[in-house]
C-alpha cells in the first residue's frame, strides 16, 4: 500500500477499496455519528432550558459549557478510561477497549459543543421573539421545542462542529479504544499509527480519505437542510 | 441561517396563533411537545441504527466472545508480527487476541488495573517486580532481538568507530551531539537508561532530548534533528521515514533485547479469561509458535529469534 505520493496513494485506498480500510472507515463514521446523535438528543434541549430559564449559577453553567468546549480529547479519553477500567466504578460493566467506549468519549466531546452553540442560538431566537410566543400564551417550556424547530437550520451547524470534532480527535478513542486492529482501529488512530512507522505517504493518503469522508457526511446535511429550506419557502 | 430561523419562527408563530384560536393553549402545547417527543424518539432510534446495524463492524465484535485483550508493546506491534502470529493462532483455537500496544509500563499499569488478559513485554527488571508483587503467575521468555544505536550518517561523535555499546553512548554524550530519548518508561527507555546508568553519567542539558512518545515518532523525530537514537531492530526494519539515519553500531551482549509473556495472577484478577490467555501463552512458547516467529521477515531480515530453536 505504500507509495510516493499521498494523493496517488489516497486515490488508490479509495478504488482498491480495500476490505480493512472499509471495516476502518465504517467504524470512524458509526462511532462518530453515533456519539453525535446521542450528544445532540441530551444537548439541544439542555441548552434551550439553559437559555429560556433563569435560575442560581446560570452564569456558571453556562461560562462552563463554554470553557468545556475546549476540553482536550485526552482528557476526556483518560476520565473514560479511569471509568471504564477494571479498578475504576464502572469497570465490571467491560466496556474498555470497545467501540461503545470509543462512542461514550466522544460524546463527552461533543455534547458542550451542540449544548453551548444550542444555548446562544436558542437565546437569540427567544430575545426576538418572546413577546410575540408570550402574547401566545406559550409559556417557556412550550416555546423550546418551538424554537429549537426554528433554529434548526442554525443548529445543524452544531451538530456539523460537533462531528467535526469527533471525526477529527485522536487522543480520546486511542487511550479507551486503545487502537485494536480490526476493533477499534478508527481513521485518526489509523493515520497515527501509519505516521509512527514512518509511512507518511500512506498517513496523508488516509488524512485525504478522512477529509473527504467529513466533506460528504457535510455536504449531505447541507443538501438536506437546503431541500428542507425550499419546502419551507 | 439568522433570517431562515426568522422566517421559521413566524410561520410557528402563525401555526401557534391558529391552533390556539381552533383548539384550547393546552391542547397547542401538548402537540408540540409529542412532535418534539418523536423527533428525539426517531434520533434516538436513527443512533443505535448507527451503533449496531452498520456494516457489520461491531456486530461480530460484540457477537465473539472468544477473545483475549493482550497488553503489548509498540515496538513490536509496529513491526507487523501480530498481523503475522495472530490470524495463525485464530485459525488453530478459534481465539482472538486483541492487541493494545502501549509502552511497556503502562502495559504493567493495564494489567495491574485488570484490563488486559495478558503480556507480551520487553523489561526484566520490571517483569521480576511484575511477579514478585504477586500480579504475574508465569513468564516465559518468547523471542528476542536486539538495540542498535542509530544516528545521522555524518556521525558527529564518531559512535561508528565505538568498541561497545557503553563505549558508544560515552562519545555521545562527550561531543554532546543531540540524542533522543523515548521518555516514556517503554521497555526500550529502560534499556536506555540502564546503559547511562552503565556508562556512569545522568544524561542532562540540550543535547539530551526526551520526548515522550512511541519508537516510531520517536524514529521520525531523530531522523528530523539528525540525533542519535537507541531503537529496538523491528522498529527500524519496518521504518519508513530514515531520511539520513543509519546503523552506527550494534552486536553487543549489552544490547540484547528480550520479549517475554507474562500470565496474570489467577487470585488477582479473577474476571479475565485466564483459560484462554493460557492457550495463548502456551502457543507462543509451542513448536508452532516459535516457527511462526521464526517464519517473520521484514525486508529479508528475520527481526524476532525465537527462544528456542524449532
Amino acid at each position: 500500500m505504500t507509495g510516493g505520493n499521498p494523493f496517488a496513494t489516497a486515490l488508490e485506498l479509495i478504488l482498491e477499496r480495500d476490505p480493512v480500510l472499509v471495516g476502518i472507515v465504517g467504524l470512524s463514521l458509526q462511532v462518530s455519528l453515533t456519539a453525535v446523535a446521542i450528544a445532540a438528543v441530551l444537548a439541544l434541549p439542555l441548552g434551550a432550558v439553559v437559555a429560556l430559564f433563569r435560575f442560581p449559577g446560570r452564569g456558571i453553567v453556562v461560562a462552563g459549557l463554554n470553557a468545556l468546549m475546549g476540553l482536550p480529547p485526552v482528557v476526556a479519553g483518560l476520565m473514560v478510561y479511569l471509568l471504564l477500567s477494571r479498578a475504576g466504578p464502572l469497570g465490571s460493566w467491560g466496556l474498555l477497549f470497545t467501540p461503545t467506549a470509543m462512542v461514550i468519549a466522544q460524546t463527552l466531546l461533543v455534547f458542550p459543543i451542540i449544548a453551548a452553540l444550542s444555548r446562544q442560538v436558542v437565546e437569540d431566537l427567544w430575545e426576538e421573539y418572546s413577546e410575540q410566543l408570550r402574547s401566545l400564551g406559550a409559556s417557556r417550556l412550550r416555546a423550546i421545542p418551538t424554537l429549537l424547530w426554528d433554529a434548526r437550520f442554525s443548529l445543524l451547524t452544531g451538530v456539523l462542529a460537533g462531528f467535526g470534532r469527533a471525526s477529527a480527535e485522536v487522543g480520546a478513542v486511542l487511550i479507551v479504544g486503545g487502537n485494536i486492529d480490526g476493533v477499534t482501529r478508527v481513521m485518526t488512530t489509523a493515520i497515527a499509527l501509519e505516521t509512527s512507522r514512518g509511512d507518511l505517504p500512506l498517513a496523508l493518503g488516509l488524512g485525504i480519505v478522512l477529509l473527504l469522508l467529513v466533506m460528504l457526511v457535510n455536504s449531505a446535511a447541507h443538501l438536506v437542510s437546503e431541500q428542507a429550506k425550499r419546502r419551507l419557502g | 441561517m439568522a433570517s431562515w430561523s426568522g422566517r421559521g419562527i413566524a410561520v410557528s408563530c402563525r401555526r401557534v396563533f391558529k391552533e390556539t384560536l381552533n383548539y384550547s393553549h393546552a391542547n397547542a402545547g401538548v402537540r408540540i411537545i409529542q412532535r418534539f417527543l418523536n423527533a428525539v424518539r426517531a434520533a434516538a432510534v436513527a443512533g443505535l441504527l448507527v451503533l449496531f446495524g452498520g456494516p457489520g463492524m461491531i456486530g461480530p465484535a460484540i457477537a465473539d466472545a472468544s477473545h483475549i485483550t493482550l497488553a503489548s508493546t509498540t515496538s513490536i506491534e509496529q513491526s507487523g508480527l501480530f498481523r503475522h502470529l495472530v490470524p495463525m493462532f485464530r485459525e488453530e483455537t478459534g481465539i482472538d487476541v486483541r492487541v493494545v500496544a502501549v509502552g511497556t509500563g503502562q502495559a504493567f499499569a493495564m494489567a495491574r488495573a485488570g484490563d488486559a488478559d495478558v503480556l507480551l513485554v520487553h523489561d526484566r527488571d520490571g517483569e521480576e517486580r511484575f511477579l514478585a508483587e504477586g500480579y504475574g503467575s508465569d513468564r516465559r521468555d518468547i523471542m528476542h532481538n536486539d538495540f542498535i544505536i542509530l544516528g545521522p550518517e555524518s556521525d558527529p561523535a564518531g559512535v561508528r568507530e565505538a568498541e561497545s555499546a557503553i563505549d558508544a553512548l560515552q562519545r555521545i554524550a562527550v561531543a554532546e551531539a543531540a540524542f533522543a530519548s523515548r521518555g516514556d518508561d517503554s521497555g526500550t527507555h529502560r534499556a536506555e537508561r540502564r546503559l547511562w546508568e552503565e556508562v556512569g553519567i545522568t544524561p542532562s542539558g540540550r543535547w539530551y532530548r526526551e520526548l515522550g512518545s512511541g519508537m516510531g515518532s520517536t524514529l521520525n523525530t531523530a531522523a528530523g534533528m539528525d540525533a542519535y537514537v537507541l531503537s529496538d531492530r523491528a522498529s527500524w526494519l519496518s521504518f519508513r521515514n530514515r531520511q539520513a539515519l543509519r546503523i552506527l553500531f550494534q552486536d553487543d551482549d549489552a544490547l540484547l533485547n528480550p520479549y517475554a509473556s507474562l500470565r496474570i495472577d489467577r487470585d488477582r484478577h479473577p474476571h479475565l479469561k485466564h483459560e484462554l490467555a493460557a492457550r495463548w501463552h502456551d502457543w507462543l512458547i509451542s513448536g508452532a509458535g516459535q516457527a511462526a516467529i521464526a517464519d517473520f521477515v521484514i525486508d529479508g531480515e528475520q527481526p524476532f529469534v525465537p527462544a528456542t530453536k524449532p
